[in-house]
């Protein structure tokens, strides 16, 4: 892979469980700053492909690429280091912590100026930047007045909007987001589109979005590839892939 | 040469039976339950207890002593702790069933030493009696408790396997151990099912305590604790899923541990030292090659979204005022504390608080580890041990002052954490907790048990000359003042952790290593680390505890306190350094205080903290931070200011709250 304008490239990507094939052999490329929609009826391979991605699983065969650097093998926390920001179908969310704490692990692990020598002499509070830094991202997600309030005291909605602010805390090139709309009502899901929009047009973060929701995939993403029983069965723009017979089929069981 | 291998063989096939009852109890009731049943041994020394009990207290005949203890007792047993305790227990939360079933298994044997004060000698046989030989094979005689626990076992098994593959409720146990919430969706009554497994398994744990009694020459919960070792090494060869596999491995370690005591020459290392090791090292292969056995606890309640989420610690809820406040009356009593140990407190009560804050600085490394980094560790005993044992062969054989020993004890103990760390790096939950746990009776048999390196039963007494300071005169006050900053040290170093980054990694850990890893915290590395911090506060618990207790007894570090410690911390509050305080405090204090009751009542410690420890699942944050997080609110009504945050605080989470309800 040379093409700077890719962030992530997938080629040839396959995945295994026992005899079945979850992902078969998948390739397409996100580029930069752009939004791309995973869809896919339930047992596509989409979330699986994701966590190959995100090296959660290692996948049999082919090659993941993050801007140029092969990911194979790599572990989780490396490749999220690298850039890679990542929200879950099923919330995976600290539930002791704030809010605001959610924001601030991640940046000091993407920044890496943690030390426990540091936490045993005191000097680790959090600094004028990070907290501006948080402040930023909750205001955009819109979780300001709930900054202090223990995660295990919100809802479905709110924690999806704190894994999404955790994921931007880290400043990520490339961010996945998992069934971002999973268990929430209209107008939440309208504000999550329209926070995943702004994340792309004004912080130039590339998306991949995962959602049985097509609503919000018409309006947050560039383009489209559509996934049926491990493989690709579609790509290009929303409205080229739902008039393509294979994804209807795949989706509706109309004929082709 | 056959004869001989028949000869060491076959008096194992019945243990091995014995082993395979209670692995396939553990088995059917983690299959049909999800809990991994630590009260296990305490249920079959119960159904023991009371069937020699009747027999001989009460002279009732076998038979009706058998229905009364085994038939009724037993599955009632199963049953009261299924409805009163672990059917409230949300499937996912492994902690708080693991803590509950080991709270059982600390709390009901000492609850019943003061039901029963009575030693019961030579319990009897079920049916064949014990003391005739009813057949040979190879000239090797088989008593009649050898053929009870053959046939008793494979009429069981027999019975249990019909059951759960051929019967409908059966299937439904099945279902049900994923969500019972999900199986009554599909009208299943799957309270009344998991309710049976309790009973049917707990009939399985009486028909063991019975059947093995006899060849013990007294009635002791110690000794059913290593038979449950024994089957908890088959139930990990079976993985913890299959009842045949789990019955085979049963079986094959009985006869190996025969195998072995037959053939090792007995004055060799391997006699002494690895032969008692045996099960903890099978256990532990298991856990290590058994890829089964990596994800214990990954079936998860596809209902689990509907519980409601754990509240947040007295600490976390509490307004700025209120931490004022706490902190103001945390230093008073602290003050307070320092002088009247310095000035009035008489020596017999100073000796108890030393002892207490001893205690406390090792129940601060399970704050660390499980508190903080969401580990549970069944092996802090063990490795506070490990601290205290180094310090004083150093001491011993080197001459090296005591203190300065114990320093490197710390170090010692945390590597030896570490190498339990990365051992442990593929389990979770039950898995590590078992790990840990096999390490703690390794150590028992293989380290604490050595004459050369611990002192044998005896221990290690401490000598003046070793400490160089005048540390164990009961006159003076040294000990306190360093025991005390010590602890004052080692709290400070802990709420800095906290605070800090590493506070906030570990908290991201202990929420959810997925969403951890996801932004780029490196689980191994972190893992590791908290082992290490926790075994070397560990280890210096276990120096100061020597010091004040002025010996180094391998008693006060055996796998049992590893068990017991968790369940007092956990009873005060395991996510906070007050509640390790308050735990090390009250563990002595109710000990002095019930030295001035009947003897008969002196195990009820353990009774106070197991009950305690009961109500974790209902309060995670332990049942002292519960009520306090309770007062802070009572005495927050009387700040209008601090209300009008409260009434923000509520709105905010009532809205949060409504959009998972929609």
């Amino acid at each position: 892979m040379t093409d700077p304008a890719v962030t992530l490239r997938l080629k040839d990507v396959s995945k295994t469980f026992g005899i079945v094939n979850v992902v078969d052999s998948i390739s397409f490329d996100v580029k930069a700053g752009e939004s791309v929609g995973l869809v896919g009826p339930n047992g596509a391979g989409k979330t699986t492909l994701f966590n190959c991605v995100c090296g959660q699983l290692q996948n049999d065969h082919g090659a993941v690429y993050f801007e140029d650097q092969p990911l194979n093998g790599m572990p989780t926390y490396r490749r999220a280091r690298l850039g890679i920001g990542r929200t879950y179908q099923r919330t995976e969310v600290f539930p002791d912590m704030t809010v605001r704490n959610h924001l601030l692990v991640a940046e000091r692990v993407h920044s890496g100026t943690g030390r426990l020598w540091k936490d045993l002499l005191n000097m680790s509070k959090p600094t004028k930047e990070e907290i501006e830094v948080s402040d930023r991202v909750m205001d955009l997600v819109g979780l300001m007045e709930l900054a202090d309030t223990p995660v295990a005291a919100l809802g479905l909605g709110h924690c999806r909007l704190v894994e999404l602010a955790r994921a931007l805390a880290g400043e990520p090139t490339l961010l996945l987001a998992d069934e971002p709309s999973s268990g929430l009502d209209e107008r939440e899901t309208a504000a999550m589109s329209a926070v995943l929009r702004t994340v792309q047009r004004e912080r130039g973060t590339a998306i991949l979005l995962v959602e049985h929701d097509l609503e919000m995939v018409s309006e947050v993403v560039d383009r489209v590839v559509v996934m049926d029983l491990g493989s690709k069965v579609a790509e290009g723009t929303f409205d080229e892939v739902m008039a393509n017979p294979a994804v209807r089929y795949a989706y509706l069981g109309e004929s082709a | 040469m056959f004869e001989t291998f028949f000869g060491f063989a076959i008096p194992g096939i019945p243990f091995g039976c014995t082993y395979a009852v209670i692995a396939v109890g553990l088995v059917l009731t983690y299959q049909a339950t999800g809990v991994f049943n630590f009260a296990f041994p305490a249920q079959a020394y119960a159904a023991s207890l009371v069937f020699t009990a009747l027999i001989q207290s009460a002279h009732l005949p076998s038979w009706l002593a058998f229905i009364i203890a085994a038939v009724i007792m037993s599955p009632l047993l199963g049953l009261a702790f299924d409805r009163l305790l672990f059917s409230k227990i949300p499937n996912t939360n492994t902690t708080a069933k693991l803590v509950t079933g080991i709270s059982l298994l600390v709390g009901l044997p000492s609850l019943l030493l003061v039901a029963f004060p009575s030693n019961y000698y030579n319990p009897p046989s079920l049916i064949w009696d014990i003391n005739t030989v009813y057949l040979t094979f190879w000239e090797i005689p088989i008593n009649g408790a050898q053929i009870s626990s053959v046939v008793v076992t494979v009429l069981m098994l027999g019975a249990l396997v019909g059951l759960l593959r051929f019967t409908n409720i059966g299937l439904q146990m099945r279902g049900a151990v994923e969500s019972r919430r999900l199986v009554q969706l599909d009208g299943v009554n799957a309270g009344g099912v998991v309710a049976v497994a309790w009973m049917v398994s707990s009939f399985l744990a009486g028909m063991s305590g019975i059947l093995f009694s006899p060849n013990f020459g007294e009635i002791q919960s110690q000794n059913y604790a290593l038979l449950f070792v024994f089957a908890l090494a088959a139930a990990a060869c079976g993985s913890f899923r299959s009842l045949p596999k789990t019955a085979i491995a049963a079986v094959l370690i009985g006869i190996g541990q025969f195998l072995f005591q037959g053939y090792l020459p007995t004055t060799g290392f391997l006699f002494t030292t690895v032969l008692p090791s045996f099960p903890f090292l099978v256990l532990a292969g298991a856990l290590l090659l058994m890829p089964g056995l990596r994800n214990l606890d990954s079936s998860a309640d596809p209902l689990s979204s509907v519980d409601p989420p754990l509240p947040p610690t007295a600490a976390a809820s509490r307004l700025p005022q209120m931490d004022r406040m706490i902190k103001i009356a945390w230093y008073t009593v602290l003050g307070v504390f320092v002088v009247s140990m310095l000035t009035w407190i008489p020596k017999d009560w100073e000796s108890v608080l030393n002892q207490g804050l001893a205690f406390s600085a090792l129940f601060l490394s399970i704050t660390l580890i499980t508190g903080m980094g969401g580990q549970l560790s069944l092996a802090q005993a063990t490795l506070a041990g490990v601290g205290a044992f180094t310090a004083a062969q150093l001491a011993l054989h080197l001459g090296l002052n005591f203190l300065i020993g114990g320093l490197i004890g710390a170090v010692v103990a945390a590597m030896v954490a570490v190498v339990l760390a990365v051992l442990s790096l593929r389990l979770r939950g039950l898995g590590l907790a078992l790990m840990t746990l096999a390490a703690a009776l390794l150590f028992d048999t293989a380290i604490f048990s050595n004459q050369t390196l611990a002192g044998g039963s005896g221990g290690l007494n401490i000598q003046a000359k070793w400490l160089g300071l005048d540390l164990n005169n009961p006159n003076g006050h040294l000990y306190f003042i360093v025991a005390f900053l010590v602890v004052l040290l080692i709290t400070g170093m802990i709420l800095f952790i906290r605070k800090g980054t590493t506070g906030r990694v570990l908290g991201a850990l202990k929420g959810s290593e997925t969403g951890a890893a996801g932004i780029g915290i490196n689980l191994t590395k972190e893992r590791i680390m908290i082992f290490a911090l926790s075994g070397a506060v560990a280890g210096i618990g276990g120096v100061l505890l020597v010091i004040q207790e002025n010996v180094a007894n391998p008693q006060s570090f055996n796998y049992a306190f590893g068990l017991i410690f968790i369940v007092i911390v956990v009873t005060t509050g395991v996510s906070t350094v007050e509640g390790a305080i308050q735990g090390g405090f009250g563990f002595v204090v109710i000990q002095k205080l019930l030295g001035y009751a009947p003897a008969r009542f002196a195990d009820l410690t353990f009774v106070f903290f197991a009950f305690g420890a009961l109500t974790y699942a209902a309060h995670p944050e332990g049942i002292l931070e519960f009520q306090k997080r309770r007062s802070y609110q009572r005495i927050e009504r009387f700040f209008p200011s601090a209300m009008k945050k409260s009434e923000e605080n509520e709105l905010a989470i009532g809205i949060a709250g409504g959009v998972s309800d929609d």
